[in-house]
C-alpha cells in the first residue's frame, strides 16, 4: 500500500529538513517541471489525476484551477490553507509539523501552474509546532533557490510568507480567509466573483487545502495514472483519515480513498473500547450528517459518503458511542457553531443561538414537545441556500441526521424530564 | 506609543503586503506580544501608525478569539472544549482547574499568573482531552498530572 504523504515521515514526527527531503526525492518535481513544463500542462496533469480538494468541500483542484484568467497582468495569489480547526479534525497538523517542504513545494508547483507571485501559508494560531517547522523550511528553500527570484533558472519568480492567524473557525472559508488575510473581520463574501477571479486585493486567487496542495509533488513524479491506482474507488488518491471518540487507539493513517468505516475502526483504531459499542459517527468533522451502522460498510470516499447521506468532509470520523448522549454531543457542536458564527447574515446569527439553547434545555430536562419541531425548522431554515455561507448548513448536518437517526433519545429528554445518560453516570 | 522595537515589527508585516492597513492584524499581535494584551490606549496608537479609524481598528480587534482587548495573566491556559473532548471527559479537567486556580473561565488569578479560557478544537483530538497552556500543548491530559503541568509555569 503506497502512503506518498506520509511514508517519509519520521518516526518521532520531527520536521524533515531540507537535505533529508530531498534524500526521499524532494524538489524533483520541482525540477521537472522547471525545466520544460508549461503551467498548463501542470493544470491538465492534475485534472486528468481526478485530485479532489481535501478540506472538506472535496472540489476537483485542476477544474479550481483553470478558472484563473491566465492572460491578466498584475499579481496573482496562491494560498494553503493550513486553518484547520474544523471540531474532530487533526490531518493537516500531520504534515504542517512532519513534512513542511512537502507542502512548500506543492504550493511552488501548483503557484507556478496558475503563474502566481506571491503565496502564503494561512497557518492556525495554534499550530505553534508547525510554525517553527514552516518557517524554517521556508528560509532553507529561500536558500537553495526554491523561492524567490528566478527559481532554478526558470526565469519563474514567486515569494512566499508565512501568516498565523488569530482565532476564528471562519477563516477556514475561503473568501472569509482572504478578508482576514487583508486585515479585516473573517466574513464571507459574496459569490460571484470567484477569488479565481477576484480573490486577494482583488486579484486572482487559489485557495487550497494542505493535504490537496501536498499531493502535487507525488502527481507531478509519477503521473496521473499512478495516482488513479491509489484508490480502491474511482475517487483518486489516498486519503488521511483519522479516528477520535472512545476506540482503543485513536489516530491518523494515510490509507487508499475508499477504505470502509468499519475497516478505520476496528483495523486502524483497534476497535470500540471495552464496555462502549459504535452508535453512530460523523465521518468528516463536525459540520457532517452522522453515519450508523447501517453506513459501516459505506466506501469512506466523496461519492459513497454521498450516497449515503453525509459528506467526506476532512474524512477524520467522530465516534458517538453508546454511553455518550447524542443530545450532549449534538449541543456541544451546536454552542461551536453558534459561538463561531461570523453574525453577518441574520440567519446564522440569531437561529444557532436559538438552536443551541433548546439543545441546551433539553440535556437540563427542560424540553418541551414543541422544542423538535423547532429544531426540524431549523434544520430546514439554516440549510442551504438560505444563509451567506455555508456555515448554518454544515452545522445543521449533524443535528438533522441526529434527529432522524436518534430521535428516541430527544423524545426520551423531553418526556422524561432529565437526560438518561446523566442519570446512569454517563455523559 | 509604540516602542522602537514595536515599531520595527510592525513595518517588517507591512513590508510583505501591498496595502498597509492590511498587516493591521499583524500590528495588533505585535502590541500583544510585547504587552501580553490590547488596552484602548495601545489600540488608538496602532490605529493611528496604521491610518485606521481606532473604531475600524477595534472592529477587527474584537472579531478575533486570540487578541485579548481585556488584561491576561501571564500564562493563558486554553481549555479545548470541542466534542471529541468533550467526549472523552474533558469537563473534569476543566472543573479541576477551576477548582485549584480558584477562577472561572475569561478570569485572572490574583497573583496575575494565570487567565483560563475555554478553546474551540485544538487539533489533538486523537489524545483528548487536551490543553495549551501559552505556547505548550498537552494530550492525553490527566487530572493527577495538573499540579506538575501547573508548576512549570511561574
Amino acid at each position: 500500500m503506497e502512503k506518498p504523504l506520509t511514508h517519509h515521515i519520521r518516526d518521532d514526527k520531527r520536521p524533515l529538513d531540507l537535505k533529508e527531503y530531498e534524500k526521499v526525492g524532494g524538489y524533483e518535481a520541482l525540477r521537472k517541471v522547471m525545466k520544460g513544463m508549461s503551467p498548463k500542462a501542470v493544470q491538465d496533469l492534475v485534472k486528468e489525476s481526478n485530485l479532489r480538494g481535501r478540506g472538506g468541500a472535496g472540489f476537483a483542484t485542476g477544474l479550481k484551477w483553470s478558472f484563473v484568467p491566465m492572460d491578466v497582468p498584475g499579481p496573482k495569489y496562491l494560498i494553503a490553507n493550513a486553518d484547520e480547526m474544523e471540531p474532530g479534525t487533526f490531518k493537516d497538523r500531520i504534515l504542517l509539523e512532519s513534512t513542511p517542504h512537502q507542502l512548500i513545494e506543492g504550493m511552488i508547483l501548483s503557484a507556478y501552474a496558475i503563474q502566481a507571485d506571491h503565496s502564503f501559508v494561512f497557518l492556525r494560531w495554534a499550530y505553534k509546532t508547525a510554525a517553527q517547522a514552516i518557517t524554517q523550511a521556508l528560509r532553507e528553500a529561500y536558500e537553495a533557490g526554491y523561492l524567490g527570484k528566478n527559481i532554478l533558472g526558470s526565469g519563474y519568480n514567486l515569494e512566499m510568507h508565512l501568516h498565523t492567524g488569530v482565532g476564528r473557525y471562519m477563516c477556514g472559508e475561503e473568501t472569509a480567509l482572504l478578508n482576514s488575510l487583508e486585515g479585516k473581520r473573517a466574513t464571507p463574501r459574496a459569490k460571484p466573483p470567484f477569488p479565481q477571479i477576484s480573490g486577494l486585493f482583488g486579484k486572482p486567487t487559489i485557495v487550497n487545502n494542505v493535504e490537496t496542495l501536498c499531493n502535487i509533488p507525488h502527481i507531478v513524479n509519477k503521473g496521473s495514472d499512478w495516482f488513479r491506482t491509489l484508490s480502491r474507488t474511482t475517487d483518486t488518491g489516498t486519503k488521511i483519515y483519522g479516528v477520535s471518540g472512545k476506540v482503543k487507539k485513536p489516530g491518523a493513517w494515510e490509507l487508499p480513498l475508499g477504505v470502509t468505516m468499519r475497516e478505520l475502526i476496528e483495523e486502524y483504531a483497534g476497535g470500540m473500547q471495552d464496555g462502549v459499542k459504535f452508535r453512530g459517527a460523523l465521518p468528516g468533522g463536525a459540520s457532517t450528517d452522522f453515519l450508523v451502522e447501517e453506513h459501516l460498510d459505506v466506501k469512506m470516499d466523496y461519492t459513497h459518503v454521498a450516497q449515503a447521506g453525509s459528506r467526506l468532509g476532512t474524512g477524520t470520523l467522530i465516534i458517538l458511542d453508546d454511553k455518550t448522549c447524542p443530545v450532549g454531543f449534538v449541543q456541544n457542536m451546536e454552542h461551536f457553531f453558534a459561538q463561531e458564527s461570523c453574525g453577518f447574515c441574520t440567519p446564522c446569527r440569531e437561529g444557532l443561538p436559538w438552536v443551541d439553547k433548546i439543545l441546551a434545555s433539553l440535556d437540563l430536562g427542560e424540553g418541551r414537545e414543541e422544542d423538535l419541531k423547532l429544531l426540524d425548522f431549523h434544520t430546514k431554515y439554516l440549510g442551504p441556500g438560505n444563509t451567506f455561507c455555508a456555515l448554518a448548513p454544515g452545522a445543521m448536518e449533524p443535528l438533522q441526521s441526529a434527529l432522524k437517526y436518534f430521535r428516541k433519545d430527544f423524545e426520551q429528554h423531553v418526556h422524561d424530564h432529565r437526560c438518561p445518560w446523566k442519570e446512569n453516570g454517563h455523559r | 506609543m509604540l516602542s522602537t522595537a514595536e515599531i520595527h515589527e510592525i513595518e517588517e508585516a507591512i513590508k510583505v503586503v501591498p496595502v498597509k492597513k492590511a498587516a493591521c492584524i499583524e500590528a495588533l499581535k505585535v502590541v500583544q506580544a510585547h504587552r501580553r494584551w490590547i488596552s484602548d490606549e495601545s489600540l488608538k496608537d496602532v490605529a493611528e501608525y496604521m491610518k485606521m479609524t481606532a473604531e475600524e481598528l477595534d472592529s477587527v480587534a474584537t472579531f478575533y478569539n486570540m487578541l485579548f482587548r481585556k488584561p491576561v495573566g501571564r500564562h493563558i491556559i486554553l481549555v479545548c472544549d470541542s466534542v471529541s473532548c468533550w467526549v472523552m471527559g474533558y469537563d473534569k479537567l476543566r472543573d479541576q482547574l477551576i477548582q485549584k486556580l480558584g477562577i472561572k473561565y475569561g478570569q485572572t488569578t490574583p497573583d496575575d499568573r494565570f487567565t483560563l479560557l475555554p478553546n474551540c478544537c485544538l487539533g489533538t483530538c486523537d489524545t483528548a482531552p487536551a490543553m495549551m497552556i501559552d505556547d505548550d500543548l498537552y494530550k492525553n491530559v490527566r487530572i493527577d498530572q495538573l499540579d506538575d503541568i501547573l508548576k512549570k509555569y511561574s
